[in-house]
């Protein structure tokens, strides 16, 4: 019975062989036989078995050019990186694992599952620990969220002039997913918060130990640990086994490789809240502990760096919008340098604290042009025009920049950043 | 008798609202310990320790001034001395400098508002190649030097748990807290 099998495998894979041989070859050609082939003019893929499937699938290979990019100027050493994710080549409201948008002020730590244990104390009656099997038996969460670094589009905040980037160099610091996890108010209702605990600090178990003060009202709310992002557990460079998830909340809040919260009564002041992720006023105050991001959209398509094919004609300019407060109510798009707007389609699903794509077609007349977005959210946030947002803070505050993003459009088709 | 098991189990199963769950295992006060490393603007958790200027100085040439720069300000990684922003600072290249590394526009020692966050900041992560390989002591030394740098301390001082909550940071005073909004 073996022995048969055995025959009959060797005996397909000699005919796999044959056949392949004989699609370039054939090995029975009769003069006229030609005529009566199917498929002459058929590419070399219609007329050829297919190749195998690998065990962890990735992209068409001629998709490997789609990558994150490493931000140039901002990294000030190996250990902290920005990587950004490519945006304009994104469709739908969900950035693939391999392309989620990463900064680590740190590197990334190599954890062991097994090893790593969650600790809740502080101002608790019963200081817990869990590990990765127990926290698995906690309910689950999946929520679509998107997730922005405080210090997106940093360069329309801060330079002069309007730089050639492309929508990846200047926007590539957010991404959407759905991300699956426990709500922290189980753990925190186990742990029993006594009444002075105001705050949380999540603590993450990298080489920096990157620590984060956090409301304890956010945490009861929405917030939840995240173990899971688009259905697979955590990359590593995401936060891998869990990261603390507050939607709508700046990236650097969303505390990576979260092994620690301790209740307190008062913020910490770690190192990210006494300089980096602070807002400097234009009368030169810093403000502290604005964790929300706010509504902001950008149009992917078209977007900087990139050229139009054809000029004139039908395009669909199409883009993302999110606020961190909640819904996207509206998106408006202006052609015409904002003298004069139209209201955009929103594809759906419009979700609270998610991407949000929206589109609208453009017969494009061939001329310069520049095209905006302005979102609104559902709470009456509106974005600001550039100016509106720099009017607000220092000339070299950078974080929370939410300003109406302008693309010009040249006659031939060359799309570039723009200041309106 | 198994059938009522059943609806029992049925029902318990499905609402969120009251479900109290109790999985977790007691984290022991020892562990606690270990783990507490977070300093407090208060004081809360400050060890004991002591470190002067001058020990600090040494420590920030041998470790840290490859990253830093020698006096703070140059950089590639984040200003440690002097005031934020583009201008107003004796550095002729610091316009280049921050084009390169725009980070060095935000400064500690004109923005951080508490002494205890440098040091906290020192011992848990500093130096970046060698997080938590700095003493008490040690990182008292390189936080009273740093406060030196920025001529908040004399170059005498020496910093402890006691005096480093006396210290006030330029940063305090210009503070606006964003939350609750």
């Amino acid at each position: 019975m073996t022995k048969n099998l055995k025959a009959l495998i060797n005996r397909r894979s000699f005919l796999l062989g044959g056949m392949a041989l004989g699609a370039a070859v054939p090995a029975l050609a009769l003069p006229g036989d030609n005529k009566n082939i199917i498929g002459q003019s058929y590419p070399s893929w219609m007329k050829t078995p297919g190749g195998q499937i690998e065990a962890y699938g990735t992209v068409a290979q001629y998709e490997k050019h789609i990558t994150r990019h490493k931000a140039k100027d901002t990294a000030q050493t190996q250990l902290f990186s920005v990587w950004h994710s490519p945006i304009e080549n994104q469709q739908g409201i969900i950035t693939p694992n391999g392309l989620h948008f990463t900064v680590n002020h740190n590197g990334v730590p190599d954890i062991n599952p097994e090893q790593h244990v969650l600790k809740i104390h502080g101002l608790v009656d019963k200081p817990i620990k869990l590990d990765m099997q127990t926290l698995q038996r906690y309910p689950m969460v999946s929520p679509i969220h998107f997730l922005e670094c405080a210090g997106n589009t940093a360069p329309n905040a801060v330079s002069l002039t309007a730089l050639d980037l492309s929508a990846q160099e200047l926007s590539g610091q957010v991404s959407g997913a759905q991300y699956s996890g426990v709500p922290l108010k189980y753990l925190l209702k186990e742990a029993g918060v006594k009444t002075r605990g105001k705050w949380v600090i999540a603590e993450g178990a990298d080489g920096g130990s990157h620590a984060r003060s956090i409301p304890l009202s956010k945490l009861m709310d929405d917030a939840f640990i995240a173990l899971y992002q688009n259905g697979e557990r955590l990359r590593p460079e995401q936060g891998y086994p869990m990261r603390l998830f507050v939607p709508g909340w700046e990236g650097n809040a969303n505390v990576k490789w979260l092994h620690r919260l301790e209740v307190t009564d008062q913020p910490a002041y770690t190192k990210d809240e006494s300089g980096l992720y602070s807002d400097i006023l234009n009368d030169g105050k810093i403000k502290r502990f604005s964790f929300h991001m706010d509504v902001k959209s950008v149009i992917t398509q078209p977007s900087g760096k990139m050229i139009l094919p054809v000029q004139k004609g039908f395009y669909e300019i199409s883009g993302l919008a999110w606020s961190g407060y909640g819904k996207i109510k509206q998106v408006e798009v202006s052609i015409n340098e904002g003298k004069s707007w139209q209201l955009a389609n929103l594809q759906g699903p419009v979700l609270s604290k998610a991407l949000t794509r929206f589109s609208i077609p453009w017969h494009w007349d061939g001329k310069e042009r520049v095209i905006l977005s302005r979102a609104t959210d559902e709470h009456g946030h509106v974005q600001p025009t550039r100016s509106q947002w720099r009017e607000q803070y220092a000339s070299y505050s950078f974080n929370h920049f939410n300003a109406i993003q302008a693309w010009s459009v040249n006659s031939n088709g060359l799309v570039e950043n723009y200041y309106v | 008798m198994c059938s009522r098991f059943l609806i029992l189990f049925l029902f318990s199963a499905l609402s969120y609202a009251d479900v109290e769950i109790q999985l977790a295992q007691p984290l022991l006060e020892t562990e606690i310990q270990e783990y507490d490393i977070t300093v407090f603007p208060d004081g809360k958790n400050l060890p004991k320790g002591v470190g002067n200027v001058l020990q600090g100085k040494q420590l920030y040439k041998d470790q840290c001034q490859l990253c830093h720069g020698e006096t703070g300000i140059e950089g590639p990684a984040a200003r440690l001395a002097g005031n934020d922003g583009w201008f107003s600072f004796s550095d002729p290249l610091r316009i280049l400098r921050i084009d390169k590394y725009p980070v060095l526009l935000i400064s500690v020692g004109s923005m951080w508002p508490y002494a205890t966050s440098i040091f906290d900041y020192i011992r848990r992560a500093m130096p970046h190649y060698a997080p938590k390989s700095l003493s008490n002591d040690k990182s008292y030394a390189l936080t009273a030097y740093i406060l030196y740098l920025n001529g908040i301390v004399k170059e005498e001082a020496i910093l402890d748990k006691g005096n480093i909550l006396k210290i006030n940071m330029p940063g305090e005073n210009r503070s606006v807290i964003g939350w609750p909004e």
